[in-house]
């Protein structure tokens, strides 16, 4: 996956420079037991040790920071996990336009050479996968080399800055077939095929043009400018070959050993594909709502969600990946006195002799997904943006990216769900006004064994991405001072369905939390300012398993005490219990760690939006919470509290 | 006073190049970049420069093992040239990938005949690492990249790093950097020792101090905002 993320940057405008990578996996849970796995199914253990190694692998070879990602548990990714690689790219101004070809200007293949690996690859990525997948398919994986990528992307930068083409693409899916095929439909193409470099021999015309073999690029070479093209990829030993040239007959024309082997109109080629009409359904559904008690002690709660699979600390993966490379470091993914507390967005400084620095930030929830995908998709918006904002950034130049991963869009169901998403995403980006840039879709992940068809949960990766003008005037999440003051920023509801403090009770719910982007949008602007005023030294969103998480996480990564009352939450409507004011999951709050002296001048900056101080920072080395009626509710070391969230994925 | 002529050695798979260059120009050098092929075809030659640095990354993949195919490279292709800079008192620093590169091509630590007296195992976690260490500097060390230094904080992002020695060849070596806690004692302990080093070793020079290799990356900490603290502690 990540190899070809990074040579869509590479293949943007007229190519970027990759300056950051993030990865976000969805597996089974580890402790899935053996004696269940269907038949052709890896253990998610075993998965997770690949994956991560294979992205890692590749990732930290190329150079390129791996600064932001999560991992996410849910036993219907069992038979099709999903791996989410994204990759930055950053480029000169004048790199940033469409490339546009002239008729005569020759097709250049760059990169690596062409093998059978990867035949039918995007084809076999959206089928459904079956116990026999394994060795039906084998060959689809493409094979990756990332010193080939690496050495292809050096002297591909160098090239750019020459003027060397005019054009740039990346050979994804589909291989050189889509590649020459898209760069070609407005002006036609002709292919010698026997040209393109082989791997090994043996290949059919039929392979060479399918294949989806790694590390290749597609460019539109003017003829004046191919032979120091060719000299320059030579000498840092890349392949550079001429395998065709542009025409001016709108036609797709193919040769192998001077026999035509296609020939096809461009106008049929990209619009003789009838647009499909398909049915989409949705209803939503209904779960039992749990009926128990608010526990008089919150504290085994607050651990189990600690502990849970999804809110764990990561760190066994974080350190695997490089986030230093480029040295454009300035928050890193782990922060805080033992550096090791879970960042909420990382920061580079792209270009080293600049101040300017990039956020990146990530939203996804499927559990919300299960009872609504369209308030799934506006958290995802929310909480990746609220991200960007807890680090200091803001929401002037921001943009995201979706990635949406679904089941059978031929089944109304599934299709009516990812329709609800779509709009979601829809209306919570024009209100934040915050553009989609780009992302992908994956659809038919089910897997089918002999009794069912296991579809995966509606999963929903938002990307954000902010431009920081000054990365000096970063905050993180870690607490820094007994004294301080805590606030919470944003209303909180009666919001648990979909929570992880239903999950760990093995229970669903129904309200979902919802989004109301155009206060949100206020809300976030006023605290940018207040932290670009500098008041405010520590920032946590609030996301999974609510201010009982976000208040642990603050102080266990800062080493500082924390004293709050869930009396002082603001709420939105009548709210009874202390455990739904504790862990419920609204959207657009904060936990805001202010100095006393600052305090006025943090309240000035919030204006009308809505916040309170809930409790203050201690020289006590717990978390202690009182409840609605003053009681108190939990008083956990935060030792115990760090030990919950380490153990599991302490591998 | 003129500007110290500095070459960043690229190869395949050198990816730490352009902050390493970054870093040579901050201190005040003129730097030039050039890959191995352009040395090999004498395109640049490593006569003109007064600095020679082999940044960190996984040349030409780490195939066979770190930094083993271009040690060969230099070894076997430039060997005279690098004989020639070192003679004549240029200076080489090898970070990371760079520190593979020079104890397989036998250049660190010295011996009479050039063969390699030390290696760069796969860590004790037997898994590639990114994370800060604190190192303490040999007081007694000939090294004249770190003259005036006592103690560094640096991240150190690799899988091969732990330091293995024949013991005879461990008692001779110069030993410039070793793990350390945050204290400043010399530590064995993980994760202080990254990658279980032998002696906690994390960086040698050789006998005149001029060729020095390390495993942690200095050039990623030349601004205090790379401190993972920074946004805590004050400067």
């Amino acid at each position: 996956g990540l190899g070809g993320v990074i040579r869509d940057p590479l293949g943007t405008g007229l190519g970027s420079k990759p300056i950051a990578s993030t990865d976000v996996f969805c597996f089974a849970p580890p402790d899935f037991p053996h004696s269940k796995l269907p038949a052709g199914v890896l253990h998610p253990r075993r998965i997770l040790k690949g994956v991560r190694a294979g992205v890692a692998d590749y990732g930290n070879r190329l150079g390129i920071p791996t600064i932001n990602g999560a991992i996410l548990f849910d036993e219907r990714y069992l038979g099709n996990p999903i791996v989410l690689c994204g990759t930055v790219g950053l480029m000169p101004k004048e790199a940033a336009q469409m490339g546009r070809q002239k008729p005569g200007d020759l097709v250049v293949v760059v990169g690596g050479k062409t093998g059978r690996d990867g035949i039918h690859g995007v084809t076999f990525a959206s089928a459904l996968l079956t116990g026999e997948s394994e060795e039906v398919s084998a060959s689809s994986v493409q094979i990756g080399n990332p010193i080939t990528e690496k050495k292809m992307i050096d002297v591909l930068l160098v090239a750019r800055d020459k003027g060397l083409y005019r054009r740039i693409t990346d050979c994804g899916g589909g291989g050189l077939s889509s590649a020459v095929g898209e760069m070609a439909a407005e002006t036609g193409v002709r292919v010698d095929l026997e040209k393109v470099p082989l791997k090994y021999s043996g290949l059919s015309y039929r392979e060479i043009w399918l294949s989806e073999s790694q590390e290749r690029m597609l460019l539109a070479v003017p003829p004046e400018s191919v032979e120091e093209l060719v000299a320059l990829f030579a000498s840092e030993d890349v392949e550079a070959t001429v395998i065709g040239e542009f025409t001016n007959d709108k036609k797709l024309r193919l040769f192998y050993q001077n026999s035509a082997v296609g020939d096809m109109d461009m106008e049929f080629l990209h619009h003789g594909l009838p647009q499909s009409e398909r049915e989409a359904a949705w209803e939503l559904p209904r779960y039992p709502e749990p009926d128990f008690d608010s526990p008089l002690n919150l504290s085994q709660d607050l651990k189990k969600i600690l502990g849970s699979w999804n809110v764990c600390s990561k760190e066994w993966v974080i350190r695997q990946y490089d986030h230093e490379v480029q040295g454009g470091s300035v928050l890193k993914p782990l922060v805080g006195i033992e550096n090791d507390g879970p960042g909420d967005a990382a920061i580079i400084r792209p270009v080293l002799d600049s101040d300017m620095g990039v956020i990146i930030a990530n939203g996804i929830n499927p559990r919300y997904g299960d009872i609504d995908p369209y308030w799934m998709a506006a958290s995802a918006v929310d909480e990746a943006l609220r991200q960007i904002i807890a680090v200091g950034g803001n929401l002037k130049k921001v943009a995201l990216l979706d990635n949406f991963n679904w089941g059978n869009p031929e089944k109304p169901d599934r299709l009516g769900g990812l329709v609800r998403a779509a709009q979601g995403c829809y209306h919570a980006a024009l209100d934040y006004g915050a553009p989609f840039i780009s992302g992908k879709d994956s659809l038919y992940n089910e897997y089918e064994t002999e009794k069912e068809s296991i579809c995966i949960p509606p999963t929903l990766l938002i990307s954000a991405m902010a431009v920081m003008k000054d990365v000096a005037k970063a905050v993180s999440m870690d607490a820094k001072k007994a004294g301080d003051l805590l606030y919470i920023v944003g209303m909180t509801y009666n919001e648990m369905g979909g929570s992880h403090y239903y999950a760990v009770r093995g229970a669903m719910g129904n309200r979902v939390p919802q989004v109301n982007p155009k206060r949100g949008k206020k809300l976030m602007d006023a605290l940018s300012g207040a932290m670009d005023k500098g008041l405010v030294k520590a920032c946590h969103d609030l996301s999974e398993g609510g201010i009982g998480v976000a208040a642990a996480e603050m102080g266990f990564a800062g080493g500082v005490g924390i004293t709050l009352k869930l009396n002082k939450v603001p709420l939105g409507e009548p709210i009874n219990r202390n455990d739904t004011i504790l862990f419920s999951e609204s959207n657009t709050r904060f936990l805001v760690e202010v100095a006393l002296e600052d305090a006025k001048r943090f309240e000035g900056a919030l204006g009308e939006n809505v916040y309170a101080a809930i409790g203050e920072f201690t020289k006590s080395d717990k978390l202690e919470v009182y409840g609605i009626e003053g009681e108190k509710v939990l008083s956990t070391p935060l030792a115990e509290l760090k030990e919950a969230w380490q153990k599991p994925l302490r591998w | 006073m003129a500007k110290v002529r500095t070459l960043i050695l690229r190869a395949p798979g050198t990816n730490c190049d352009v902050e390493t260059a970054f870093a040579f120009e901050q201190a005040g050098a003129t730097v030039s970049s050039a890959h191995v092929n352009e040395l090999v075809r004498k395109d640049k030659r490593i006569a003109d420069y007064q600095i020679v640095v082999i940044p960190g990354g996984f040349t030409y993949g780490d195939d066979i093992s770190a930094g083993k195919i271009l040690a060969n490279e230099l070894k076997l292709k430039l060997g005279e040239d690098i004989q020639k800079f070192v003679g004549g008192g240029g200076l080489i620093l090898g970070i990371c990938n760079g520190f593979q590169v020079l104890v397989k091509a036998g250049f660190l630590p010295q011996s009479p005949d050039a063969s390699q007296k030390l290696t760069l195992a796969n860590n004790d976690s037997s898994r590639f690492e990114c994370r800060w260490v604190y190192l303490s500097v040999d007081k007694q060390s000939p090294c004249v990249f770190t003259k005036g230094i006592d103690a560094l904080y640096l991240p150190i992002a690799h899988g091969e790093g732990k330091v293995m020695a024949e013991p005879k060849a461990l008692g001779g070596l110069n030993v410039v950097l070793r793990y350390a806690d945050k204290e400043g004692n010399i530590s064995a302990d993980y994760p202080y020792n990254p990658n279980g080093s032998v002696d906690s070793i994390a960086g040698i020079s050789d006998d005149s101090g001029r060729i020095f290799a390390l495993m942690p990356h200095p050039e990623r900490f030349l601004r205090w905002t790379q401190h993972p603290r920074w946004v805590r502690e004050a400067n």
